[in-house]
């Protein structure tokens, strides 16, 4: 089974035997993997009742339940890795999210869409249109993103709340690339720490 | 959907507390003989892990599933529990008993007080669940079951479930509590004073002394009516019963206009027929007194190992999906391993008996997990090493 590429390098991430929270799980596919491959203690949520289902089929544990509620209830450092694949940029309060999820977890995963890919820019600037890239298929209006950044803004974001970024992987098309992120990246995934 | 059914299943009786022995109860008196009538489907395996408990609501009985001899209606969770279906019987050794203070071959108000040679009634001992999962527990250990692989079961069932697990964590390997709460909030405790006021205002009820008289019918038919209103959703009597009239047109008398009005007539007529009145004045009682919340599931100290699925339905008012989610706050608070999930049914609180393909789905997985774990499966190793560093 070929695996996507941004949860191949979660998987480098993530250290044998950890305990890993993801949030906005979809359907378990990440969680399924790090759970064979690392032997991984993994605990979803996730909002899509269809996609919960999915991940009970894959023997997994999932809360239904939104990501923005999901960890209050959560004891400081319940987890080694909390998750935010693609997920993050669906969220409205990134700063509050963050925060709880660098309460509750050692260190955090957030991977999202490079809004300032090569491609997204032309688009904008030479066609006068919304970006759509292989990164955000979306058109404007059923996108279900509301925050749109790109790696520079999110190191920034980092940075000025104090945030520890402790490694950050541009990914392409079908790998990581090794220069100009921030122009040729689609994806980026940051491991945090406070 | 599989419409296997068991045939030739038999509900049989365990009496312990017998004298000197008594069952110590949570008011602090006692009761004995105690005699729980239980069910089992399926076989249970040599070493004796695969056995799953299944507890009923308020109204059921210990026949979950197949048909008893020469009845035609099968047990009240058939299309659970069978051959292939969630509680697959082809792999998993099923029980079900009669709640303490049933009235369907356990003890309750209506058995006889040895005492005095006549039924109990208001002599019978105000009981909680915790004293419910104390006499199921008296028959584990008769069947010499030491760990289950699972409890189960939905509303009072749920609760039971749960209570299962603040009881005895170390004998609970899973636990799936459906449409219930960590403790009766003041809306459900009303609900269940009306439903008692009710029972105990028809003077057929007799200070409870009514067994050689017949049943306060009145009382315990308008009781079950309001217990239906609770069970089911607006949208589901909508479905169901629209405005239609029964006869067409309106009788401008006081009279049966309403196909509502029929149906809930016809429940309460009947279920007068089978459940003595006194019996649903101390389940419910126990149901009122229920109350997990302040870290009473799980208590400081114990180690949790138990794995959940909780389960609530969108449209169940009466045990509506937020005390469900207040289950998988302690959950998280304690770091226990588990899943929720919030079905889309219409039926009400009557769905996790009703509509139960979602539910069925949930439920098969789980329990394979808990048993088998995650099956094996190969592939490349990929491991990736790059990566920039910043900041």
């Amino acid at each position: 089974m070929e695996h996507r590429l941004d949860h191949r390098v979660i998987e480098s991430i993530v250290a044998p035997g950890s305990r890993v929270l993801d949030l906005g799980c979809g359907r378990g596919d990440l969680l399924f993997l790090l759970s064979r491959e690392k032997n991984a203690r993994v605990q979803g949520i996730e909002l899509d009742a269809k996609a919960v289902q999915d991940c009970v089929k894959k023997g997994l544990s999932v809360f239904h339940s939104d990501i923005e509620s999901g960890l209050s209830e959560y004891p400081d450092r319940s987890f080694d890795y909390v998750i935010l694949n693609q997920s993050m940029q669906e969220v409205k309060n990134v700063d509050y999210l963050l925060q709880e999820a660098l309460r509750v977890g050692e260190k955090v995963v957030v991977g999202f869409p490079n809004f300032a890919h090569l491609r997204a820019r032309i688009m904008l600037a030479l066609g006068g249109r919304a970006p759509i890239t292989q990164a955000l298929p979306h058109r404007w209006h059923d996108t279900p993103n509301v925050r749109f950044l790109s790696i520079r803004d999110f190191e920034e974001f980092c940075r000025s709340k104090g945030f520890r970024i402790l490694k950050a992987f541009p990914l392409g098309a079908d790998r990581i690339v090794a220069s100009w992120p921030n122009l040729f990246a689609h994806n980026a995934i940051f491991v945090l720490a406070k | 959907m599989n419409t296997n059914s068991l045939d030739a299943v038999q509900t049989q009786y365990f009496t312990f507390a017998a004298p000197p022995d008594r069952l110590p109860l949570e008011s602090g008196k006692t009761l004995g003989p105690v005699t729980v009538a239980y069910e089992t489907y399926g076989r249970l395996n040599g070493d004796r892990s695969n056995a799953i408990l299944v507890c009923h609501a308020l109204s059921g009985d210990a026949h979950a599933a197949g048909f008893l001899k020469g009845e035609k209606a099968p047990g009240w969770w058939d299309n659970m529990i069978g051959p292939g279906k969630a509680f697959d019987t082809d792999e998993y050794f099923i029980i079900c008993s009669n709640v303490l203070a049933g009235c369907k071959g356990s003890t309750g108000p209506s058995s006889i007080n040895p005492g005095t040679g006549k039924p109990y009634a208001l002599d019978f001992p105000v009981v909680t669940l915790s004293d419910m999962v104390n006499a199921q527990r008296r028959l584990i250990d008769f069947l010499g079951i030491d760990i289950v692989l699972c409890v189960a079961g939905g509303s009072m069932g749920g609760m039971q479930a749960l209570q299962w697990v603040a009881s005895y964590p170390e004998r609970v390997r899973t636990a799936v509590p459906i449409a219930t709460a960590l403790k009766h909030s003041p809306q459900q405790i009303a609900f269940n004073e009306v439903i008692r006021r009710s029972i105990m205002g028809d003077p057929a009820w007799r200070m409870g002394d009514y067994y050689d008289h017949g049943q306060p019918k009145n009382g315990l038919a308008v009781a079950r009516m309001i217990g239906h209103i609770t069970f089911m959703s607006d949208r589901s009597m909508e479905q169901k019963f629209s405005r239609k009239l029964r006869n067409g047109n309106y009788g401008f008398k006081f009279a049966t206009d309403f196909e509502v009005e029929g149906y809930l007539q016809y429940r309460g007529d009947s279920f007068v027929k089978r459940f003595d009145a006194n019996s649903y004045l101390y389940i419910t009682k126990a149901i009122d007194y229920f109350d997990l919340s302040d870290g009473r599931l799980f208590p400081e100290g114990k180690k949790i190992g138990t794995r959940f699925l909780v389960i609530s339905f969108q449209s169940d008012w009466l045990y509506p999906s937020y005390q469900s989610q207040e289950i998988v706050r302690q959950l998280k608070r304690r770091q226990v391993e588990a899943t929720y999930c919030e079905l889309q049914s219409t039926y009400g609180h009557d769905a996790f008996l009703v509509d139960v393909e979602e539910q069925t789905e949930l439920i098969r997985h789980f329990l394979e997990k808990a048993r088998y774990g995650n099956a094996g499966f190969d592939e490349g190793d990929l491991r990736w090493n790059t990566g920039w560093t910043t900041g």
